[in-house]
């Protein structure tokens, strides 16, 4: 990509003694953009990020960030802030002790730290908990500290492995807005780490989709979950109808992109199996000769049928794939 | 009206049946090992008791006037307490940096090294004070106080490992990567997380290695004499050359520093801190 992305990441390798890892990683991340990295447990993505915070030594390729090689300096030099899952906050020290380490090894004047500390608190929206140890605080607010702390020293790239993922889902969708809006505020440069991919649509400028220590697809939400590139990306973004063709390639189909109506005659025949009342809409699975196809319905709409009803099914956008799992059209 | 509650008959129906038992059986195992010390406490201030009589006849501080009044019982005192201080300090400085390599890096023989600790301990300690007696001779450490000193760092040295490092063990590694990631280097991330973070475990043990080196004597009366006769090596002869009350008085002042000790880390000194101190792994 361009030559003034924030960070950029060259032909990575890091394996483990195992053999596992991540192989030929190629990133470019513009300032103020968040990419996130969405994969399956196992795939990489934690390897990713760890090494571009200094923890895990590549075996080759590059990382910049801002043009500057930092691939061998040590995590204590690199401009960039991490958080974990958990385990982020020191338990002996106070949330002001905890946010106010960073600054004292910059020599930070004791004035400013407590200003900037003030400020850093109301943006995340915990003024008054300076005197809580992390014990004392819910997971949420452990979280919101740790990243607090992270932003404080205004890294070039903020890393983020699954911030949330040890949260209950509520909370979660609160965090991932608020997160968002602080990065657009202050045009921070993020890679996030998570294996939910609706955290992923909800939060990214980018996604990029791992598969087994590579990337599979990198591109916007819209462009991931309308034109996923293989199988695997349509498989694991969003739901997805895999219909066998007769020349032994398979067609990809949303539900949402699956019109009903009663009888018989559409590009797909079958019988309705399950009516099932999601909220404000009604999923509808039917069983056809080319296996079950899912997709929705409105409250009136799913009136008229009964399980057991013969149904007409047309086909709205769809993809095809040869079964080796490559675009096929 | 107030005395009728003493009556085991109301304990019974207050407890339930299960529960009185259980607590007869506390009550006699309280009797059988706190039973002895009361008496001693007892012994310790009285002036004078006579065999038949179950109290003393008079109380007083009789024989803590003597007994402190003994020039070569107070220097023992004295030597227990600095040898006793210098023992924790060296075993700090030499065990918690072992203790951290064995907790963060995985070495071939890492297993063996833990269990070598344990293996010192399993057998009969006068043994190998024996066979170090005679390796000391040798080489001229009998009767030096660095020779003591052997003696009693060795006594601790599996505490001394075993319970830091379970405790650097359980500072999740995160917590330390994220000092290095704010801008700390090795040093200050030990010293301001790791260390802070493992203090307890740590504490504990200096405390477990301070009041065995106070109590240590078998490899001291060996090692030590006659130039450093500890508190415990003194007792010997307390026992046999003074009446049972200078013994008892003699005794409670052994006594005072680990209770006062166990008393000022009862925090941290739980059944928890001490199984998880012995883990093995
Ligand atoms: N320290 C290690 N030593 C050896 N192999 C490892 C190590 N850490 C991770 N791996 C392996 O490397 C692969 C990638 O692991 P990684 O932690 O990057 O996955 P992840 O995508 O973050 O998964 P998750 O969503 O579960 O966190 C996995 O197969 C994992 O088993
Ligand atoms: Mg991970």
């Amino acid at each position: 990509m361009s030559g003034n992305a924030k960070l950029e990441i060259r032909d990575l390798t890091m394996l483990y003694k195992t053999g596992d890892g991540v192989r030929n990683i190629n990133l470019a991340v513009e300032q103020g953009e968040l990419v996130t990295l969405l994969g399956p447990s196992g795939c990489g993505k934690t390897t990713i990020l760890r090494t571009i915070g200094g923890f895990l030594q590549a075996a080759s390729g590059q990382i910049l960030i801002s043009g500057k090689d930092i691939t061998h300096m040590l995590p204590e030099k690199r401009p960039t802030a991490m958080v974990f899952q958990s385990y982020n906050l020191w338990p002996h020290m106070t949330v002001y002790e905890n946010m106010a380490f960073g600054l004292k090894l910059r020599k930070v004047p004791k004035s400013e730290q407590k200003r900037r500390i003030a400020e850093m608190l109301e943006m995340i929206k915990m003024s008054g908990y300076e005197k809580k140890y992390p014990g004392q605080m819910s997971g949420g607010q452990q979280q919101r500290i740790a990243i607090g702390r992270s932003l404080l020293l205004q890294p070039d790239v903020l890393l983020l492995d699954e911030p949330f993922s040890a949260l209950d889902a509520k909370i979660r969708s609160q965090m991932r807005e608020e997160l968002r809006k602080i990065q657009t505020d202050l045009n921070i440069t993020v890679v996030f780490v998570t294996h939910d991919q609706e955290e992923a649509m909800a939060l990214s400028d980018r996604i990029v989709v791992m598969n087994k220590g590579s990337f599979e697809q990198v591109g916007p939400p819209q462009e991931i979950y309308n034109r996923p590139a293989s199988r695997y990306v349509a498989d694991f973004i969003g739901e997805m109808n895999f219909i066998p063709m007769p020349d032994g390639s398979i067609k990809a189909v949303r539900p949402e992109n699956v019109s009903v109506s009663p009888g018989t005659g559409g590009n797909l025949d079958g019988y309705v199996r399950t009516i099932m009342m999601l909220g404000h809409y009604i999923e509808m699975t039917v069983d056809t000769d080319c296996g079950i196809v899912k997709l929705f319905v409105s409250a009136e709409e799913a009136e008229q049928y009964k399980r057991g009803n013969p149904v007409a099914l047309t086909l709205g956008e769809s993809h095809r794939y040869n079964d080796d799992q490559s675009a096929a059209g | 009206m107030y005395m009728s509650y003493l009556n085991p008959k109301r304990w019974v129906h207050m407890m339930g049946r299960k529960k009185f038992g259980e607590f007869l059986v506390l009550a006699a195992f309280m009797l059988f090992f706190y039973g002895p010390l009361l008496h001693m406490f007892m012994l310790a201030f009285a002036n004078k008791y006579e065999m038949p009589g179950v109290l003393p006849q008079e109380f007083g501080f009789q024989w803590w006037r003597y007994v402190l009044a003994q020039p070569t019982l107070v220097s023992s005192i004295v030597l227990s307490f600095t040898i006793a201080l210098i023992t924790t300090a060296l075993s700090l400085l030499i065990c918690i940096p072992a203790a951290y390599v064995l907790a963060r890096y995985e070495f071939p023989g890492r297993k063996l090294v833990m269990f070598s600790f344990l293996l010192g301990n399993a057998f009969p300690k006068i043994g190998i004070y024996a066979s170090m007696g005679i390796i000391f001779y040798r080489i001229g450490l009998m009767g030096t106080l660095p020779g003591v000193l052997i003696v009693h760092l060795l006594g601790g040295m599996m505490l001394m490992i075993w319970m830091p490092t379970n405790a650097f063990k359980s500072v999740p590694r995160q917590q330390e990567e994220a000092a290095r990631d704010i801008g700390a280097g090795p040093i200050r991330t030990f010293f301001y997380v790791t260390l802070p973070m493992a203090w307890p475990g740590i504490a504990v043990a200096s405390m477990f290695t301070f009041i065995g080196s106070l109590g240590e004597n078998q490899g001291t009366l060996l090692v030590g004499l006659p130039n450093y006769r500890t508190m415990p090596v003194e007792m010997y002869g307390v026992i046999l050359d003074y009446p049972a009350t200078a013994g008892a008085v003699f005794a409670l002042i052994l006594l005072i520093p680990n209770v006062l000790l166990l008393f000022l880390m009862r925090k941290y000194v739980g059944p928890e801190t001490l199984s998880k101190g012995f883990k093995m792994g």
